[in-house]
């Protein structure tokens, strides 16, 4: 089987997202890498060095620049003439481009694959990660998301894949990029972090949130997440979200601080190694998924916690 | 300019899914059942572009169940104008439910389709973006602000690490992102209009679509549990457990 796996990136670094991914495709055939982008060539020659690698697809055009679904699916249902199967990470690029080149194919896309378990075979989760499916495609082309978290990332060095160009990207003239707005931050990118340092609506308020979690993040070296509850609230930013609807986490150790621990935000962390929870309500639903809890004040507790590691 | 906002029956969001002991899915039975809380977000969407003069008429569709039109009712009782419902007891794929709205589409000519981004069940997050496909439309993904002109739409995106804002031609396709808006609640005045408000009902026939299944389920099982841990006394003490399991 010959699969063809989406890059994930910036036009400048290849994210770690598409490791995942590359293993993944590795345990259904040969994999083949796609660079869409513009002035991509060092994200190329970053792919080419990935371990399993054979083949990188560079399709290098200013229509691509930004990713555009409208313009990068129609290229990818093209290479899928000679490719068995198309995996992306389930990252909103991902998620926003598959389903347009599964339709294109007249096929269903699987989503969001938690395991392999054969060319055809495989287990994804539904309602909020409450239920796993297995599930086998009759499709002859297979389109599939992958969960980052679902999959050892193969090695980013080691590989020699060739760099091959692809033409024929062209403008499909229905859309096109106004601006963005990317938060710069040192941190580290939190589906990829090794300790994540989150909060929920009992903060209070921006400047808590700030003063509270940040220093405890800053000290472990951690990602920053949040509930739905404080992202609604505005304490932080949307894409802080961790849950069904927002980013999937499995870091080392998740820190759950004034979170109660909803169905839709356990869906994004429950595969965390260690959860620690630290809520003042003894009754909260996160305790029956932590590790370790602690039932306290946040406000004299995190402090102290801070102060102390 | 119409407005055509396909809503799902789902699963209430507050309840926890119990997955059938001869693994062959999850219990339904007895369950309530809600509309998707993203197509809540679609509808409350459009109903704003029409109090805001930008739109004339919503039409909402479902593709379900013959109890799918209680769904429907409440996109009404909201502010739908009227609404269509193709009634079929299998479970139809986002791509089966994707080429069916493509049909109705072509039928009703909609300058957008704003649908939620994912379904709180099946968690697929596909069909939006396959209907935006089939009719060879732009897409507005995991919107967070949209603004409708005439001939355009302005679609604030959200993305892994931040805001992306694209502008697409219309006829288009828009998906719901959580942020977009604040449903309203149905009033019990308009819940009574809304039964008397038109609704047509359709088989997938109708359509001429082929919506086999492409995927089977094999089994559906529990994901797995994790063990339960232990609370602690004091900070100290967190911090003595962290250290010993080796988390810092």
């Amino acid at each position: 089987m010959k699969t063809l796996v989406l890059v994930e990136h910036d036009n400048t670094d290849m994210k770690d997202a598409t490791l995942a991914v590359v293993t993944a495709a590795s345990q259904l055939g040969e994999v083949h890498a796609l660079v869409i982008g513009s002035s991509c060539g060092s994200v190329a020659e970053q792919a080419a060095k990935v371990a399993g690698v054979a083949t990188v697809h560079v399709a290098d055009d200013a229509a691509l620049a930004n990713q555009l679904a409208e313009n990068a699916a129609p290229l990818i249902a093209s290479l899928m003439e000679t490719h068995d199967a198309f995996l992306a990470p389930a990252t909103t690029t991902g998620k926003n481009i598959a389903p347009r080149v599964a339709a294109l194919l007249d096929v269903m896309q699987i989503s969001d694959i938690l395991s392999v378990e054969s060319e055809d075979t495989f287990t994804r989760p539904i309602y909020a990660g409450n239920a796993i499916a297995t599930v086998k495609s009759s499709d002859a082309k297979k389109v599939i998301t992958v969960r980052g978290t679902a999959f050892d990332k193969a090695a980013a060095e080691g590989g020699s894949g060739t760099i091959e160009a692809v033409g024929g990207a062209s403008d499909a003239g229905l859309s096109s990029f106004v601006s963005e707005e990317i938060a710069k931050s040192e941190r580290p990118e939190l589906t990829s972090a090794k300790i994540i340092v989150s909060g929920g609506r009992a903060l209070g308020s921006g400047e808590k949130f700030e003063e509270v979690i940040t220093p405890l993040a800053d000290k472990l070296g951690a990602g920053i997440g949040a509930s739905r509850a404080a992202v609604d609230a505005g304490y932080v930013p949307n894409d802080y979200q961790v849950g069904q609807t927002g980013k999937i986490v499995a870091p080392e150790v998740y820190i759950a601080i004034g979170i109660s621990g909803a169905i839709q935000h356990l869906a994004g962390m429950k595969d965390s190694k260690i959860i620690v929870a630290i809520n003042k309500d003894e009754d909260a639903p996160i305790f029956q998924v932590a590790d370790i809890g602690l039932v306290a004040d946040l406000f004299d507790a995190v402090p102290e916690l801070t102060s102390k590691v | 300019m119409k407005i055509l906002v396909p809503v799902k029956r789902v699963i209430d969001y507050n309840v926890k899914p119990r997955v059938k002991s001869d693994g062959s899915g999850v219990d339904l039975a007895n369950v309530k059942m809600s509309m998707n809380p993203f197509d809540e977000i679609s509808v409350e969407e459009a109903i704003r572009l029409k109090e805001a003069g930008k739109a004339e008429e919503i039409v909402a569709v479902s593709v379900g169940p013959q109890k799918a039109q209680e769904t429907l009712r409440t996109a009404l009782a909201m502010g739908a104008d009227r609404a269509i419902l193709v009634v079929t007891d299998e479970e139809v794929e986002p791509l089966g439910v994707a080429k069916i709205l493509a049909k109705i589409v072509e039928e009703e000519a909609p300058q957008l389709v704003i649908t939620g981004k994912q379904a709180i069940d099946d968690d697929s997050n596909q069909t939006g973006q396959m209907l935006a496909a089939l009719l060879g439309w732009g897409q507005g993904t995991f919107a967070n602000t949209v603004e409708l002109d005439s001939d355009s739409i302005t679609v604030k995106r959200e993305i892994d690490g931040g805001l992306q804002t694209v502008k697409l031609n219309l006829p288009a396709v828009v998906t719901t992102d959580l942020r977009l808006n604040e449903p309203r609640y149905a009033s019990l005045p308009n819940i009574m209009k809304a039964k008397k408000k038109p609704m047509d009902e359709k088989t997938p026939a109708d359509y001429g679509v082929d919506i086999s299944p492409r995927l089977t389920t094999i089994t559906v099982s529990e994901p797995p549990v994790r063990q339960a841990g232990e609370k602690v006394e004091d900070v100290d003490a967190l911090v003595a457990k962290l250290k010993a399991v080796g988390a810092i």
